[in-house]
């Protein structure tokens, strides 16, 4: 078959005819593979905007005292940083662009299990945003509580709380909607053949995390209204003037927040997952072993969030208890990280970008998940507590963790999303920029942390100025790197090569399809008979 | 001068920081092992050096032994982690209790003899009992150099307590975030010589003399300073510089209104600090002294604003 026929039978899902023209061809879609790009365009503008604010969080604690902003201008700017960061790019993220995109193609489906609810995720998503960003035209500003929201402050405070409780509750429902939708696809869609262990891991990821959303994700919905009804009818629920218990608050916050952390990061060890058996060639070592703690990870996830709550005055039966599940939820990470770097052993590696990212990926989430060990344990969580330490140990996990996966899944699957090939050179040398300015910008917090500097800081000691220096210079590089990579993957959007069907040689069913794939992905659906790794 | 982390600063400091070299040299070693190999993997496997792969599934043995071990290593952290924090709820029996009180944005001490400072003086070798309150918002005393740190909610009375072996000056700082001047809320405390720490406490007790004087201490007292400045400078609240009998702007209801700073607007401005708000703050800064600050003490306190000229 030459290239010219191809053409004609498989138009590209891109090119497709539909009832609607131009945008509304987009925004109305219900194809699974455009609600994926609409919410990565979404996602992506405002990930640039939380970076912009990050960038002059920074810029402002190069020295001591006021550098290019007043403490109000301060502690807006690291709450809206916050709460775009956490529910408008990281909980969404890897699920809501590369779960859509090619979840169903990886399980051999022609869409998920309900299109029509998808489309209204992406919808619900805008809106929530739309929602939670508008208190930036409002005439007290935007909310100035960090995105803890913590009461008492958050009644006490003058600053337009209300629209970004109302946007994250709005967005909870994106969420939870996104979960059903997964669950149901992987349990109904899977093409003939595909066992639960002939599944590739990131559906399985997907799966974990779909559970959560559901399940985790209500609690924060109904903490929200609770605030919104203290706020507006004076219900004591969490204020103490009014009858309240903040600790409660802090319970219920967290109880949601801290499984949101698994949300983030499960389907980022999904996608290097993925990533690492492409590369090098090779079947994932222990599968099954992976599976299995991806499952624990998800489930014991949901019993650690009083980690966040050691120095807030709890009984001490409940402190241990917590840390010790703390530690526990350390075991199956670690599994993970020991498969990962065991498949690499006798492999036959090609060193292209995804595989630099999925590497520096087990780097940067071997340090974000070891920092967490002082943290997990009580005498030395009690001192680093609140300080930059937890910042910098939560940016490696979560900026390092599933911002490295996502950056690594989108140099990954970029060829079949857009059927096009990115200059391979430019995009390691993005990926050195952003590596060493990563590290350069957070590594200081930890020692900033141990010395003793608390978070969520306008001004500072004259001891804490160095290592300040340090991280912001750090915070330059990183968007060096990070504006390198954008162009290099906007401009082979349009100009790149065009991308045959199996770039890199992948053994999973997105890689048998066409790059870009059709509307409905395959002709006929497959049928698996191998599991989803085996090269030989 | 504040010192730098010392062994003796506190009776915590040494337990905790042998769990701080536990949990962080086992795990260094691990990043570095863990990235050793996997770098030398990436070098020794790549596809020029290495074209074919061979197949290897997994590994029973293995996967059992890198269960097991990271299971042992961390339940033997979790018990530093554990018996270095259990004494720091364990507060002895011959503890010197000083109440600590944090409002937005400062903290006050005050002793048994009625004395407030916002600066903490303990003597050394003597086991403190900090009783901590909160007035408005959530607050989190934190002592670095003694390797504390507790909340202090509203509604919640706690405590933390220590004992210093070293004479010397640590900083205090307040590390939950608390609104506009979170990173301002900090201080120090101060331990003293037992001979210093007698003499000091026998001499602010004696009440200062001059106008204003009592006022003076209850400024202090009440951690006042933290918003209004006496030297005219702009800060979250309005300046108390030469306020009395002056005129002010200010909002009530929506209108603005002129009027005069007498006695009784100050009163109810500290009573009800929103019912007139000074033109150009924001309301809701100020929570109500009413049930912290007596009568008596308000004629004190404008004894003392006369004298703010």
């Amino acid at each position: 078959m030459t290239q010219n026929e191809s053409n004609q039978t498989h138009v590209s899902f891109r090119d497709v005819e539909t009832r609607f023209k131009g945008l509304f061809a987009w925004v109305f879609s219900t194809d699974h593979k455009r609600i994926g790009l609409l919410y990565l365009y979404s996602i992506v503008t405002f990930f640039l905007t939380g970076v912009a604010l990050g960038i002059a969080m920074k810029l402002e604690l190069m020295a001591p005292g006021r550098d290019v902003m007043d403490p109000e201008t301060y502690n807006a700017i690291f709450t809206l940083h916050g709460v775009i960061m956490i529910f408008l790019v990281v909980v969404p993220g890897l699920p809501a662009i590369f779960g859509n995109f090619f979840l169903p193609i990886m399980i051999g489906a022609k869409d998920v299990a309900f299109p029509k609810l998808n489309l209204m995720s992406w919808w619900l998503y805008v809106l929530g945003a739309l929602v939670a960003l508008s208190s930036l035209f409002m005439a007290d500003g935007p909310p100035d509580t960090g995105w803890t929201f913590y009461a008492p402050y958050s009644f006490k405070t003058n600053t337009n709380v209300l629209p970004a409780v109302i946007g994250a509750f709005i967005l909870g429902f994106s969420s939870i909607l996104t979960g059903i939708n997964f669950i149901v696809t992987i349990h109904r869609l899977r093409a003939p053949g595909m066992g639960w262990f002939k599944m590739p891991l990131f559906p399985w990821t997907l799966y974990g995390t779909g559970w959560i959303q559901i399940l985790a994700t209500p609690i924060v919905g109904i903490t929200l209204l609770m605030i919104v009804g203290e706020r507006l009818f004076s219900i004591g629920f969490f204020d103490p003037a009014l009858g309240g218990d903040p600790i409660l608050y802090q319970h219920l916050f967290w109880i949601y927040s801290h499984p949101a952390v698994y949300i983030m990061i499960l389907p980022a060890m999904g996608a290097i997952s993925e990533i690492i058996p492409t590369f090098a060639n090779k079947t994932i070592f222990g599968y099954k072993a992976i599976v299995i703690s991806t499952l624990a990870i998800a489930f014991v996830g949901y019993f650690v969030w009083g980690h966040h709550m050691f120095t807030s005055g709890m009984s001490g039966t409940a402190l241990y208890t917590f840390s010790l599940l703390t530690f526990l939820v350390a075991i199956p990470s670690a599994i993970k990280v020991f498969n990962w770097v065991s498949t690499l052993h006798k492999a036959s590696i090609q060193l292209e970008a995804p595989f630099f990212w999925a590497v520096s990926f087990v780097f940067v989430f071997m340090i974000g998940g070891l920092s967490g060990l002082a943290l997990g344990a009580l005498a030395t969580n009690v001192h680093l507590h609140d300080t930059a330490f937890v910042v910098a140990h939560f940016h490696y996990i979560v900026f390092g963790g599933v911002g490295f996966a996502f950056l690594g899944a989108i140099h990954y699957w970029f060829p079949k999303m857009w059927g096009r090939m990115y200059n391979k050179k430019r995009a390691i040398t993005g990926w050195v920029l952003f590596f060493i300015g990563f590290n350069t910008l957070y590594l200081p917090m930890f020692f900033l942390g141990i010395s003793g500097m608390p978070r969520r800081y306008y001004d500072y000691v004259e001891r804490f100025h160095g290592p300040n220096i340090v991280s912001t210079i750090g915070s330059w590089v990183l968007l060096i790197g990070l504006v390198v990579i954008i162009y290099n993957l906007v401009r082979s959007a349009k100009k790149g090569e065009p991308a045959v069907k199996n770039p890199w040689g992948g053994k999973t069913l997105e890689w048998t399809v066409d790059s870009p794939p059709t509307l409905e992905n395959f002709e006929d659906i497959p049928e698996v008979t191998k599991g989803p790794y085996d090269y030989r | 001068m504040i010192e730098e982390t010392t062994n003796n600063a506190s009776n915590f400091v040494s337990e905790v920081d042998s769990a701080f070299v536990f949990i962080f040299g086992i795990s260094l070693f691990f990043l570095f092992a863990i990235t050793i190999v996997m770098v030398y993997y990436v070098f020794r496997y790549r596809k020029s050096k290495n074209p074919k792969a061979t197949h290897i599934e997994g590994n029973h043995k293995l996967e059992i032994i890198w269960t097991v071990i990271p299971t042992i290593l961390v339940v033997i952290m979790f018990y530093y982690g554990w018996a270095g924090w259990k004494s720091q709820r364990e507060v002895p029996e011959d503890a010197m209790t000083i109440k600590s009180i944090a409002r937005m944005w400062s903290f006050g001490f005050e002793y048994e003899n009625g004395v407030t400072t916002d600066t903490l003086y303990v003597p050394i070798h003597q086991p403190i009992n900090l009783d901590l309150v909160a007035v408005d918002v959530l607050h989190s005393i934190y002592i670095p150099a003694f390797r504390i740190k507790q909340d202090m909610v509203p509604g919640k009375p706690d405590f933390i307590w220590f004992e210093s072996g070293k004479i010397g000056e640590y900083e205090i700082f307040c590390a939950e975030y608390c609104g506009l001047r979170h990173s301002f809320m900090k201080t120090a405390v101060k331990v003293l010589s037992q001979e210093d720490y007698d003499a000091w406490y026998k001499g602010s007790s004696q009440t200062a003399e001059g106008a204003g004087a009592e006022g003076k201490a209850l400024f202090q007292k009440f951690g006042c300073f933290a918003c209004h400045s006496i030297d005219g400078s702009k800060l979250v609240g309005p300046s108390l510089k030469g306020i009395f009998n002056n005129k002010r702007m200010v909002i009530k209801d929506g209108e603005e209104i002129e009027l005069v700073a007498d006695a009784e607007y100050i009163k109810r401005s500290i009573y009800e600090p929103n019912a007139d708000v000074v033109k150009d703050f924001v309301p809701g800064m100020m929570v109500s002294y009413k049930a912290m600050i007596k009568d008596e003490e308000v004629d004190q306190l404008i004894e003392y604003f006369k004298t703010l000229e």
